[in-house]
């Protein structure tokens, strides 16, 4: 069963954290796509036209992958998490439905129009299309984060039955809504979210201006994602901030891990550091009590420590430490390039300063890297829990399915996801490198009896 | 009504809605191979182009709500099938993004594969949920702990692999009539001819599996046998079908893709009266079974759920509407075109 447990969830983690490179440049990138096309409706200029051509194209693309991974976290629930689903399936399962009822259909109905539909409606239903599918994407976001928020902090539920059929049956849906920490959780995702599809377009934008290519459209594309990126990096650090401060009052275990804190004391915040979890000490770089100060104001507050909880009660220590300091190095680092490029941009000195833009090129991979380890931070701290002080990882699993059978599939998704990724790569590279259509050389395929989207 | 029952139905009605708007998807996909040339081979695909993703989401939709208002049957259907859903996923996947990738590059080697690729995973989606399907009416061995411990290969008996190609012709059928729509001139002309061999090869497997089913699944007639009156959808259906090439023959392509709406409701109807209240029949005891009664979630969850579809269904019905007139007629081709 033991084995079983683990890779499960390894099956888990990898299917997710493949799907969660998607959303959040789709979600990002929704929003870049508003302005554009809002900025084209306000001056009629071409260029923000075929900018948005451009960029939808690669969001149909992302969007894609996305559903296509996607619909294997439904699926999985049931299938490798069966005792799971029985047990939350009356408040996790309705949380789900509502993503499909109030976003899956929104998204997806009106990515059509966005997508194949320039010629077939107005500009300004286009463009209300464009704002639908942003607010689509958003709002998947919000219901995911709910279910998720409710594993981290369960409220608005009783528990009934006894052993087998015990199960969480809902008592107060506001109360699932907006349990303790959704807000902070959805508003720091959502934050990680538009930076990774604001540095997406600052790469590809970087890319073009060192390369001389499509200058005029790389111009205006930096320009939108810098003031993206420079909002959200300080909207990450201050949710960032109310996240933690959450973590330590709902789940100290995680929050101890996250710091490595094994003694009941005022905590220090480690700069760089490695957890020894046998001796139980934390070695490294450290500010004394800084930890203490940023929850409570006060550094001589003690923060609980993890020899406060039974061994079987702890999260692992060191991957959660490791992942939280990276997450939050990286984000730190992404306030500092974001606010650099703003500063570049007002001297108009961005164009040309190679360095800068180089560092662009490549920085598409931070916000990357940061979403995968915050969310290893979270859901690693979390444990042995699937759902919070409620039930463990281990009694979660389908009982009739094998080791074997997680085996075979964790094989296949490996292949697949491997092909796809490589695939996606790809064509990302060959859609990128042709770039959006020059002003100049629009031809216009279309017949008479549509509308053309330049008309107005 | 009991909340329980109309959760039934909704979820139903989500599916039929998912095999009504999928189905065209899938049975399009399953002939996709059936045209060479290339051009049209990109009608095929664009015919189906702005809506496929949108019509899975019911399907999404259809699996959250089962997993919200019938957790057990999400639990057990789910984890006992495990080798047929990878399988399942591995196919919608494939489906997925063959028809993303596949015009993005001109080489004709990879256009080809991807080609294969989207025929055959529109073919083994539909066949996988048509065995499942078969498996569901036959009962599988759900235990005392609501588990059921069933191997791959017994899912693959005679019975449900004769829903699984059933439920391929169907969608065929229906697929078919869509793509007369949507298609003009020689491809049209073209297509028309299948339309009748779908239609004929879809009947064949209907009298088949409906004489299987009388014969040998007893608790699916029950309903019918108390309530001979329930026969009139069997008939209805009947009806719906031979319309199609009636309607097909004097070009009003969209009532005959109306009737294979109304078969495809009449089907799913025959299905859910047949195994009400069951939902998950157990093979090992009836008293097993996972009903709508015993496998439900709470009271008060049902009810948000329902307030939640009273706020959400008009609306997505509306501006599905909406986006289904937007690209009506022909398929035409431009640059944004898969």
């Amino acid at each position: 069963m033991q084995e079983t447990e683990l890779i499960s969830r390894i099956q888990f983690a990898f299917t997710i954290g493949f799907h969660y490179l998607f959303p959040p440049m789709s979600i990002g990138l929704g929003l870049i796509l508003v302005i554009m096309e809002g900025m084209y409706l306000k001056t009629g200029n071409k260029i923000y036209e075929n900018l948005t051509k451009f960029w939808v194209k690669i969001f149909a693309l992302i969007f894609a992958m996305g559903v296509a991974s996607g619909i294997v976290m439904e699926f999985q629930f049931g299938t490798n998490w069966a005792t799971y689903s029985r047990f939350v399936g009356d408040v996790f399962g309705s949380v789900l439905a509502a993503e499909g009822i109030f976003a899956f259909f929104l998204e997806s109905g009106f990515l059509a129009i966005l997508v194949f539909g320039w010629n077939k409606v107005s500009p300004r239903v286009h463009f209300i299309s464009t704002i639908v599918v942003a607010l689509g994407a958003h709002l998947s976001a919000v219901w995911i984060l709910i279910a998720n928020s409710w594993q981290q902090t369960p409220a608005g539920f009783h528990i009934v039955g006894e052993g087998l059929s015990q199960r969480a049956e809902i008592t107060d849906f506001w109360a699932v809504v907006f349990n303790p920490s959704t807000i902070e959780r959805l508003t720091h995702t959502i934050s990680g979210c538009l930076l990774t599809g604001a540095f997406l377009v600052i790469s590809v934008s970087a890319f073009y201006l060192l390369k001389k290519r499509h200058i005029e459209h790389a111009k205006i594309g930096i320009k939108i994602a810098l003031i993206v990126a420079a909002f959200a990096s300080i909207t990450q650090l201050i949710t960032g901030h109310s996240s933690a401060v959450k973590v330590s009052q709902t789940q100290p275990a995680k929050m101890a891990a996250f710091e490595g804190h094994y003694e009941t004391a005022p905590g220090d915040l480690y700069l760089i550091g490695w957890v020894n979890e046998k001796e139980e000490k934390t070695y490294g770089i450290k500010i004394p009590k800084l930890l203490s100060y940023l929850i409570y104001w006060d550094s001589n507050t003690p923060v609980m420590g993890l020899k406060e909880f039974a061994p079987e009660d702890r999260p692992p220590v060191n991957i959660v430490f490791q992942s939280y300091h990276f997450m939050v190095g990286i984000g730190l680092l992404l306030i500092g390039l974001s606010w650099l490029g703003v500063i570049l941009w007002a001297r108009k000195k961005i164009h040309s300063t190679k360095w800068y833009l180089w560092i662009g090129v490549f920085s598409v991979l931070l916000p990357h890297l940061a979403n995968q380890l915050g969310w290893m931070s979270a859901e690693i701290g979390r444990q042995p829990w699937i759902v919070y002080g409620l039930l463990r990882t281990k009694d979660a699993l389908s009982k009739v399915v094998s080791f074997n059978e997680v085996l075979f599939s964790i094989i296949l998704f490996g292949c697949i996801y491997l092909l796809l990724f490589i695939l996606f790569i790809f064509l990302l590279d060959r859609k990128i490198k042709h770039g959006p259509e020059e002003a100049d050389k629009i031809e216009s395929t279309y017949t008479e009896h549509t509308i053309p989207f330049t008309k107005n | 009504m009991e909340l329980q029952i109309t959760w039934f139905i909704l979820i139903g009605v989500l599916l039929t809605g998912y095999a009504i708007l999928d189905g065209f998807d899938l049975g399009i996909g399953a002939m996709h191979l059936l045209v060479k040339d290339d051009l049209e081979r990109r009608i095929l695909l664009n015919s189906i182009g702005p809506v496929w993703d949108g019509n899975e989401v019911w399907l999404v939709t259809g699996g959250g709500a089962l997993f919200a208002a019938f957790p057990d049957v999400y639990a057990t259907v789910f984890s006992s099938f495990y080798p047929a859903m990878m399988l399942l996923l591995l196919v919608i996947i494939f489906r997925a993004v063959s028809i993303e990738f596949r015009s993005k590059r001109e080489s004709k080697r990879w256009r080809r594969n991807w080609d294969i690729a989207f025929c055959f995973s529109s073919i083994l989606i539909a066949f996988v949920m048509g065995v499942a399907l078969g498996n569901i009416v036959q009962g599988i061995p759900v235990a005392a702990d609501k588990e059921a411990n069933i191997g791959f290969f017994e899912l693959l008996n005679p019975y449900a692999l004769m829903v699984g190609i059933t439920t391929i012709a169907l969608f065929m059928m229906h697929g078919s009539i869509y793509l007369v729509m949507k298609t003009e001139g020689d491809l049209q002309n073209k297509v028309r001819k299948w339309v009748n061999n779908c239609i004929i090869f879809f009947v064949i497997c209907y009298i088949m599996i409906t004489m299987w089913t009388l014969i040998y699944q007893q608790t699916m007639i029950e309903h019918f046998r108390n309530h001979p009156e329930l026969f009139i959808l069997a008939l209805l259906n009947m009806l719906a079908i031979a319309n199609i090439p009636r309607e097909i023959h004097h070009k009003r392509e969209f009532r005959a893709f109306l009737s294979s709406c109304a078969s495809i409701v009449a089907l799913f109807s025959l299905f859910a009266i047949g195994i009400f209240p069951n939902i998950v029949i157990s093979s090992i005891d009836p008293a097993y079974s996972l009903t709508v009664f015993n496998a439900s979630s709470s009271q008060k969850t049902l009810s948000i759920m329902l307030t939640m579809a009273i706020i959400g269904i008009p609306f997505v019905l509306a501006y599905t509407i909406g986006i289904y007139w937007v690209f009506r007629g022909k398929v035409k081709i431009d640059s944004m075109s898969y």
